[in-house]
């Protein structure tokens, strides 16, 4: 990969972090927060969008990215009111720039019909336009791509013959008289002349006349000057260019002496610095044809004729920045990810060579309690899992990246429905593994695009129920026991049971005497084959299926529950680990097998009593904390043992399932807590009913991860809810 | 001897580029992400011989910037050349006013990058 591909993946990196501070300061303006900080921090980031554009020419990108910076200088001159229509405007705005840095990234474009609206009531906003306002110390020529390109116009006058002079006695003479202001910016006379002295050969002459006596002389005034004589190939552009940063702060003239070579007159910056028009040019060709010295030179390379130096503008760029800003950010360096998963791959290693060093101590008899080996044994275990919570930070990232996606898919879905939306995010910074993270876009952006379409009634329909116009959708993310739970809350009309049940029992997903609770009728609509409206709506439809929302939700380790008040609402859950790579588990025995009991699934631990076991029906319960729950023998159901095993023998595991669903796993014996590291059964091996994944035991040898819903499961009707599909609120 | 050159720009990619460009040229590089980050990258290391800076930043933007190292005795002398994103001559006269040496246009092009700096640093 060359140096400007590793580049350019840096600034499509750039891009994305970009495009969400514009999408929250923003989301920010709409809210009424205009503050300075905020409007600059927009403007910031559409203006670095397009710096870095530039240079990868990007046109489409880099055009659409210079009249949105322009229309959001006048908000930020403050010249443009940030009202709803201008906010508006900018949002679908930012969401075609959205689209071109896409379409940069993969090589295509943006349909002009799409950009050429925008950039219209860009235009019009910033009072290019008709009908537009003010303007009148802006640039008031269209923005013209090719005005972007800076590459240097390659003129090639060798047509007009030899008029070249020889090139023996000196070509031009160079005066220059430097003022203070010259050293004051840094500039420094003796490195021009150097310079000078790199374009051919040199003769200069140093006037000393105005050094003054010593006691007047100021140690930072400028009382030398120079003539120098140029001879050889030279150009009087490339004279020029040298004393580009100089010329403002000396006097400079520059004479052609005899007749100038013309082969190569360059023109520096095509225009775009020195704003050197054609007519100027012509006019010192001219002169050079006729042999008379060039017209007077300073003035005319002086910045272009365009408007004068704006005050509003320079006023703007002073509070940017002035007083305290943001809070300051920790340093930060970025690291490749292969690098930080070959880091946690080790760490797991690690964790599990401990493990089974410690175990090997303990059964050698060499590490007794208290003993110095023990001691070292259990730093080395303590530091061990320090090592694994820190490298396992290193991956976590707050679930803002996602969430700021959303906001562009509630405007989407409300125009197209016509209802109207309120947006709310809690929780932005809620910290989960980097995989998480990016595997939440999916079943977000299909949840809150049903949440809108199904889950919000009409505006109609919300005024006739007594409900505001607007409807809420909520989108929250918290820690609970240490996994991440986050929902998608709207305030809509909920599900509509009666219709759920009648399509269920219609597609035969459950029996026609299906005796279900509200809350089992609700998880219904997840079922795989649960056709939602009688009318298909193009936004939830898109093929991805409330079932495939649910897969990849499982596929994360994580469940999906919804639950839905009548009139009030829906709420779906989704409850997540931080990781993907490191559990916390309950090691337990049944029969000569090590399994692993998720610790966040147990509620508690015992030792079932014979007066509190109980049949029901073919299966046994027992009675638990007032409640009689299901006991689950998991060395039966997992096909350890052909015959249950005696409850009065064995340990038992109350566990939470989905939906605070209870259960007790009855276990041979229980050995100890332990943090272990997953490993994927499906990816090494191949899915197994009932079991998550995969560790290594404190033996060496291969344990499995009991998957406690999955023990649940036929326990009620549950086995139906595999997959699900959204439901029509109406 | 081997020149050092601090880039100033919050833009990850414009700090890439430019050390890209400025390592191929040969030129050692520091690197501060805006004003405030300059100050102290100034501070803790040796002194560059050119700063190459953005306008355009959070915290303490180009211009502010420029002005800090002009009105510190030890640093007043650094050749300062400014990035800009277009060819504004209002910006430039702004960069100029705070005491820009020099300037360079984005999309800038390598060689006139160092043309650049090879006409401020001594």
């Amino acid at each position: 990969m060359s140096a400007l591909d590793e580049i350019r993946i840096v600034f499509f990196q750039e891009c994305e972090e970009q495009l969400q501070e514009l999408e929250t300061g923003l989301t920010a303006m709409a809210g009424g927060e205009t503050d300075a900080d905020t409007v600059n921090a927009v403007f910031r980031a559409v203006h670095s969008i397009k710096g870095g554009a530039g240079a990868f020419a990007l046109k489409q990108l880099v055009g659409f990215a210079h009249v949105f910076e322009t229309t959001l200088d006048e908000v930020r001159q403050g010249r443009l009111d940030p009202g709803p229509e201008v906010m508006d405007v900018m949002l679908r705005s930012a969401d075609v720039l959205n689209d071109l840095v896409a379409a940069g990234r993969d090589g295509g474009e943006v349909e002009a019909e799409r950009t050429a609206p925008l950039l219209a009531e860009l235009e019009r906003l910033a009072g290019k336009g008709p009908g537009g306002h003010g303007g009148e110390d802006e640039d008031e020529t269209p923005f013209n791509f090719d005005d972007l390109d800076f590459t240097p116009v390659a003129f090639d006058l060798g047509d007009l013959g030899d008029l070249d002079g020889g090139g023996d006695g000196p070509k031009f003479r160079v005066s220059f008289r430097p003022r203070p202001e010259l050293y004051a910016k840094a500039n420094e006379a003796t490195v021009l002349l150097r310079e000078l002295g790199t374009l051919g050969p040199v003769s200069t002459t140093c006037n000393a006349d105005a050094l003054p006596l010593l006691d007047a002389l100021d140690p930072e005034g400028a009382y030398l000057a120079w003539t120098i004589e140029i001879s050889g190939d030279v150009t009087e552009a490339q004279i020029r260019e040298i004393f580009e940063f100089a010329e403002w702060d000396c006097d400079l003239t520059i004479e052609a002496l005899g007749l100038a070579d013309l082969s190569e007159i360059a023109v520096p910056d095509a225009g775009a610095d020195t704003g050197i028009s054609v007519a100027d040019l012509l006019a010192r060709i001219q002169g050079e044809l006729t042999g008379a010295p060039a017209p007077e030179a300073a003035p005319e390379a002086a910045p272009a004729p365009a408007p004068e130096a704006k005050p509003a503008a320079e006023a703007a760029e002073k509070p940017a920045a002035g007083g305290e800003k943001k809070e300051e950010a920790a340093p930060v360096i970025r690291v490749e990810l292969p690098r930080v998963d070959k880091l946690i791959d080790l760490v797991g290693e690690l964790v599990t060579t401990q493990a089974i060093l410690s175990q090997r101590l303990e059964e050698s008899g060499a590490a007794t309690t208290g003993s110095d080996l023990m001691n070292s044994v259990e730093e080395l275990q303590r530091l061990t899992r320090d090592l694994q919570d820190s490298v396992m930070a290193v991956r976590a990232q707050p679930v803002k990246s996602v969430f700021q996606r959303m906001p562009r898919i509630v405007r989407e879905v409300a125009s197209a429905t016509g209802k109207k939306v309120g947006f709310q995010t809690r929780g932005e910074n809620t910290e989960v593994d980097k995989t998480v993270v990016e595997r939440l876009a999916e079943p977000l952006t299909h949840m809150i695009r049903n949440a809108i379409d199904h889950g919000l009634e009409s505006p109609e329909k919300r005024l006739a129920a007594g409900k505001p116009e607007e409807g809420t959708v909520t989108l929250s993310a918290a820690h609970r026991s240490g996994r991440i739970v986050i929902e998608i809350a709207d305030d809509g009309a909920g599900i509509n049971r009666s219709k759920v049940r009648e399509i269920a029992v219609n597609k035969g997903l459950i029996p026609a005497d299906a005796v279900l609770t509200d809350e089992e009728t609700d998880q219904l609509i997840m079922l795989p084959g649960f056709s939602t409206a009688t009318t298909v709506s193009n936004i939830s439809g898109r093929g991805v299926g409330m079932d495939v929302v649910k897969q990849s939700i499982e596929a994360l380790g994580g469940r999906l529950v919804i639950t839905s008040r009548p009139g009030f609402g829906s709420t779906f859950t989704m409850n997540l680990p931080l990781t993907l790579a490191v559990l916390d588990g309950m090691v337990v025995r049944v029969e000569e097998d090590t399994l692993v009991v998720p610790l966040a699934s147990i509620v508690v631990t015992f030792r079932p009593q014979p007066e509190d076991l109980q049949m029901i029906g073919a299966g046994q319960a027992v009675k638990v904390r007032g409640s009689t729950l299901p006991l689950i023998d998991v060395g039966l159901k997992l096909g350890y043992r052909t015959a249950p095993a005696d409850p009065l023998t064995g340990v038992a595991i109350l566990v939470e399932g989905d939906n605070n669903r209870r259960v007790a796993l009855l276990v041979d014996d229980i050995r100890g807590q332990r943090q272990v590291v997953i490993k994927s059964l499906e990816k090494n091996y191949r899915p197994v009913p009932g079991i998550a994944a995969a560790t290594i035991s404190g033996e060496g040898r291969v344990a499995l991860i009991i998957d406690v819903d999955a023990m649940m499961s036929d326990q009620s009707f549950d086995q139906f809810i595999l997959g699900n599909e959204p439901i029509a609120a109406e | 001897m081997t020149k050092t050159i601090l880039t100033v720009d919050d833009s990850r990619t414009m700090r890439e580029l430019l050390r890209s460009a400025l390592v191929e040229a040969g030129f050692n590089i520091l690197q501060a992400e805006d004003g405030i980050h300059g100050l102290e990258v100034l501070r803790e290391n040796a002194l560059p011989d050119v700063i190459i800076t953005d306008i355009n930043m959070p915290r303490m933007n180009g211009l502010e910037f420029i002005e800090a190292v002009r009105a510190d005795r030890g640093l007043r002398a650094i050749p300062i050349i400014v990035l800009t994103t277009e060819s504004d001559p209002a910006k430039k006269d702004r960069a100029r006013n705070a005491g820009a040496t020099g300037w360079i246009v984005k999309p800038f092009d390598p060689q006139r990058l160092v043309g650049a700096i090879n006409r401020v640093a001594a």
